[in-house]
């Protein structure tokens, strides 16, 4: 990427829950800024600044990010999907679902970030144990529930995909 | 009869999927942060990186003249205005206000000295950078042993000592029950400072109305109409030209109640520079800049005799309140101070509590908000007798409960317990666990040489009481009901618990009803959500309101049906006249008929009823919490391997909600026994202000919990139900220090303080290996 004067805007592109989105941005702007205020997607939620608490987290390019993490500017080009993108004409996504069914949120803060990096996970590994669950969540904060019905919430999701189909 | 859940009889009871999740799941919340206004302004705050220091100069030129900068005030432009004054709990209490910028000096790390509002959050931050302040660092006072020796430097300078307040409770006859006592068991436990820590930090937006039509203020908070009373009075605004809501908010836990220094702020600069301003904190402005919990340090002694009967108490209690007093800063002792009995009958009571300020940043309420201390103290006196006095501390317990025929039980010091069974709860935990076996395999375990113990903790929790809460049912003309509460959730699902209790008691579905909260206009007056009190609280008040709707309602069926209004009746939602249900009138005819005229000549139109609820009383949920833990010798490392909660807070209104309350709980509560511990070093410098440094639970780090429940409905409320959002902090973290004290008996170790890091106990157990070596 070309160097520029800190704050002058670069043009910014990419594909943002399937749609083509394109901006002048800050060099320094963060991904999630990029989404939250740049595009008003706000699903994605910002709950610190030392990359620990993972509410944050987005899809590029097939695997999930932390979004406060990375620069617009190093997700040029790519494919993006936020909490907003994840349901589709068909439904919610089966670990929306499970949250729901499982009771896995209180205040919803730290959700959608635990919604986006379980989803991952079930599309790397579909049929999850719980220490492998409870593993992947390490980088996902939540206050609220105490983890325990977020984990039978990614358990729900794996139940429903049912023999080897792959989850979205 | 229709059943639960899509029908409106056995609502009370069900867990039910909950109404708030859809649009929380889908990224379609709208907290704080995610409002956006044309025009709106951020703000960004310079703070102090020293505990304690003399201002010399504040130089805001550069900032000012970068680009985007709209303002940049210091104390100067408040000219001694904009403070957060804490309410005079007690008599003589210190309490100087906290100006929301520093003049000219700084009393705890992250004060505010000046603030800046930009185009752009980035923009903002970048010209609070720009900010120089030169500054005096003077020696800061951090211990509350050594803030109140004699002789000790004022901690702020308008101080003439460092104790905010000192307050003594005394029943019985305490000198005569500790002169005649067998055995006195004495302990100094410190509860650890914890950082409160809602995933959403603590964050505004304010914006002028229209001129002359007041201030919209939207905030994370938990009390929405004392947050606009309060903001009002240190504003110097008219509260009733302030429109405050609260959206949905990312967690409290106590911390979101008062109004802060950056409220003040924020609200000032967007009425003087007549333009919206958003703040939210970062996460680490939000560790030095919202209330911390816990911090009590208590000098406990408990005399019994030798049988094990508990004579009397003696607490000597210094709660550190930090350098700036909030709102309910001085409250969390006088709760501990009230439930120090526990569960225990002990008829001679002394507690002293202070509150002392020191060079950090404030304390305030934190999940359970002095209730934690108050068991983690009896329960450690409880255990730490009973090796003494060579008793068995199950039977110790059980002889000095207070029985279930003394309720209501009016303590030593004249609180009154309204009601309870305190060993059904043991009994049923010790069955959970299996504790006679778990004992067994300890001792095996022990014998080839392993660290293992088995702890319990018997625990209160009081709920609800303070303030009164509000509800209002409105019917509309469909027939579907709108619910407007004084509780303000954020994360409790009241929005679901309260359908319930409504469709419950109107019968009428959930999906015809919706439950509104958090907004200082469309709710009448309210109170909010805090202390374990919804359910009881805006649960009660919602009741009474039903009441009051179905007997408006019945009086309007008995107009239309042409009969007495003492023989309608209300079933499976519809009014007839009994034994008459083929001419039932439906809720929607009821309230067309209410909304058209077609009532009585001397009724008021419409269908919708309010009503305040106070019961004057506090409930008293209770439980028995038992840990099994396991520690590495080698290594200090501690793992929980089996816990067990047995919890009481009377009827279930959702199940599933409940059980979610107490996981939370624990996890806190877990967090304040294994890890969680913020620090300041002795020069009050803080060492964990961000996440990188100060450490929750992850989802790894949570044992399997044992879930097991008694009801034992509360006979004062008219749900039956007690509180329990703070249950799982208040009993599970005695009860892993009793478990960790177990197993470090062998060692010959006594106590050590929470939070168990692998470092402590190591070094514990090294010392003590030193002892027995020596």
């Amino acid at each position: 990427m070309p160097e520029t004067t800190r704050g002058r805007p670069i043009p910014i592109q990419m594909t943002v829950n399937g749609i083509q989105r394109a901006a002048d941005v800050e060099p320094r702007t963060l991904l999630v800024h990029f989404l939250r205020e740049t595009l008003g997607l706000t699903g994605t939620h910002v709950g610190c600044d030392t990359t620990q608490c993972g509410a944050c987290t987005v899809h590029l390019d097939g695997r999930a990010v932390k979004s406060c993490t990375i620069l617009a500017a190093q997700a040029q080009g790519g494919d993006v999907t936020t909490i907003e993108g994840l349901a589709n004409a068909s439904g919610l996504h089966p670990v929306q679902e499970g949250f729901r069914q499982e009771h896995g949120l209180q205040c919803g803060y730290c959700t959608p970030g635990m919604i986006m990096n379980a989803a991952d996970l079930l599309q790397r590994n579909p049929h999850p144990t719980e220490d492998e669950i409870k593993h992947a969540l390490q980088g996902n904060l939540c206050r609220c529930t105490g983890y325990v019905n977020i984990v039978k919430a990614v358990q729900w999701a794996a139940a429903q995909r049912g023999g080897g189909d792959v989850p979205r | 009869m229709t059943q639960h859940p899509h029908g409106t009889t056995g609502l009370i009871g069900a867990s039910v999927p909950r109404v708030e999740d859809l649009a929380l799941i889908t990224g379609a919340g709208q907290y704080v942060d995610d409002i956006q206004l044309p025009g709106m302004l951020h703000m960004a705050v310079v703070r102090s990186p020293y505990p304690k220091a003399r201002i010399r100069s504040i130089e805001t030129a550069a900032a000012r003249a970068m680009p985007g900068v709209a303002a940049v005030i210091t104390s100067a432009d408040l000219e001694g205005k904009l403070n957060v004054v804490a309410p005079p709990m007690f008599p003589g209490m210190q309490a100087p206000p906290t100006p929301a910028l520093a003049a000219g000096m700084v009393y705890a790390v992250g004060a505010p000295i000046a603030a800046v509002v930009a185009a752009t959050r980035t923009l903002a931050q970048d010209a609070a950078n720009a900010v120089e302040v030169e500054y005096e660092p003077l020696p800061a006072t951090v211990d509350v042993e050594v803030a109140t020796a004699p002789g000790a430097a004022p901690v702020r300078d308008e101080l003439q000592h460092n104790i905010v307040y000192t307050t003594v409770r005394e029943g019985g006859d305490v000198d005569k029950a500790f002169g005649e006592a067998h055995h006195i068991t004495r302990l100094r436990i410190q509860s650890p400072r914890q950082v409160v820590l809602a995933m959403e930090p603590r964050g505004l937006v304010a914006a002028p109305e229209r001129p002359g039509q007041g201030l919209r203020v939207w905030i994370s908070h938990q009390t929405p109409h004392l947050a606009r009373s309060e903001l009002a009075a240190e504003l110097g605004y008219p509260e009733h030209l302030i429109h405050l809501s609260a959206p949905d908010v990312g967690g409290g836990f106590g911390s979101k109640s008062g109004i802060y220094r950056e409220d003040l702020l924020a609200c000032h600069l967007a009425l003087k520079l007549d333009r919206p301003v958003k703040w939210v904190a970062t996460r680490s402005e939000d560790f030095v800049a919202t209330n911390q919990g816990r911090d009590q340090l208590m000098f406990s002694e408990l005399a019994l005799s030798q049988d094990g009967t508990m004579l009397g108490l003696k607490v000597k209690l210094l709660a550190n309140m930090g350098a700036y007093l909030h709102f309910a800063t001085a409250g969390p002792p006088q709760r501990m101070m009230g439930m120090a009995p526990g569960c225990y009958q002990i008829r001679n009571l002394r507690v002293e509590v202070s509150g002392v300020f020191t060079n950090t940043v404030s304390t305030g309420p934190y999940r359970g908000a002095g209730r934690p201390e108050a068991v983690l103290n009896i329960e450690r006196l409880a255990d730490l007798a009973a090796r003494e006095l060579g008793l068995d501390r199950i039977a110790l317990r059980r002889k000095n409960f207070i029985r279930p025929d003394q309720f209501p039980y009016r303590t030593a010091t004249g609180v009154e317990y309204d009601s309870g069974d305190y060993e059904k709860a043991l009994d049923e935990a010790l069955r959970l666990s299996g504790y006679d076996a778990m004992l067994r395999q300890r001792d095996e375990r022990r014998a080839r040489g392993e660290l293992v113990g088995v702890g319990l903790c018997s625990f209160v929790e009081p709920s609800g009481g303070a303030f009164f809460e509000s509800g209002s049912i409105r019917v509309e003309p469909s027939g579907a009901v709108t619910v407007l509460t004084g509780s303000s959730p954020h994360g409790q699902g009241l929005e679901t618990t309260f359908a319930q209790v409504v469709g419950e008691k109107l019968g009428v579905p959930m999906d015809r009803i919706s439950v509104r909260h958090g907004d200082t206009v469309a709710i009448q007056q309210g109170i909010g959500t805090f202390g374990s009190r919804s359910a009881i609280m805006g649960g009660g008040a919602l009741v009474a309101a039903a009441e009051k709707v179905i007997d408006k309602a019945k009086r309007i069926a008995a107009h239309l049906l042409e009969a007495a209004t003492e023989d309608i009746v209300l079933e499976d939602g519809a009014f007839a006249v009994a034994g008459v249900p083929n001419k039932a009138m439906t809720w929607a005819q009821i309230s067309g008929a209410a909304h058209r005229g077609r009532i009585p000549a001397d009724m008021e139109a419409g269908l919708q009823e309010s009503a305040t609820y106070d019961p004057r009383r506090e409930s008293w949920g209770f439980g028995t919490h038992v840990a099994l833990v396991s520690i590495e010798t080698n290594t200090g490392e501690l793992k929980i391997e089996k816990l067990v909660l047995v919890d009481d807070c009377g009827v279930l209104i959702n199940p599933k909600i409940v059980e979610g309350q107490i996981h939370g709980g624990v996890a806190q509560g877990l967090g304040e026994a294994l890890r969680e511990h913020m620090r300041f070093d002795e020069d009050g410098q803080v060492l964990t202000g961000s996440l990188m440094d100060y450490a929750i639970l992850r989802a790894a780090d949570m044992p399997p919990l044992i879930m097991g429940e008694t009801e034992t409905p509360n006979p004062f409320n008219p749900l039956g139900v007690k509180g329990v959002g703070e249950a799982g902090a208040n009993g599970a973290p005695p009860a892993v220090a009793n478990a960790v004290m177990d197993a470090l008996e062998p060692l010959g170790i006594r106590h050590v303080d929470m939070p168990y890091t692998a470092p402590k106990l190591w070094a514990a157990i090294r010392a003590a290996q030193g002892d027995q070596g020596a």
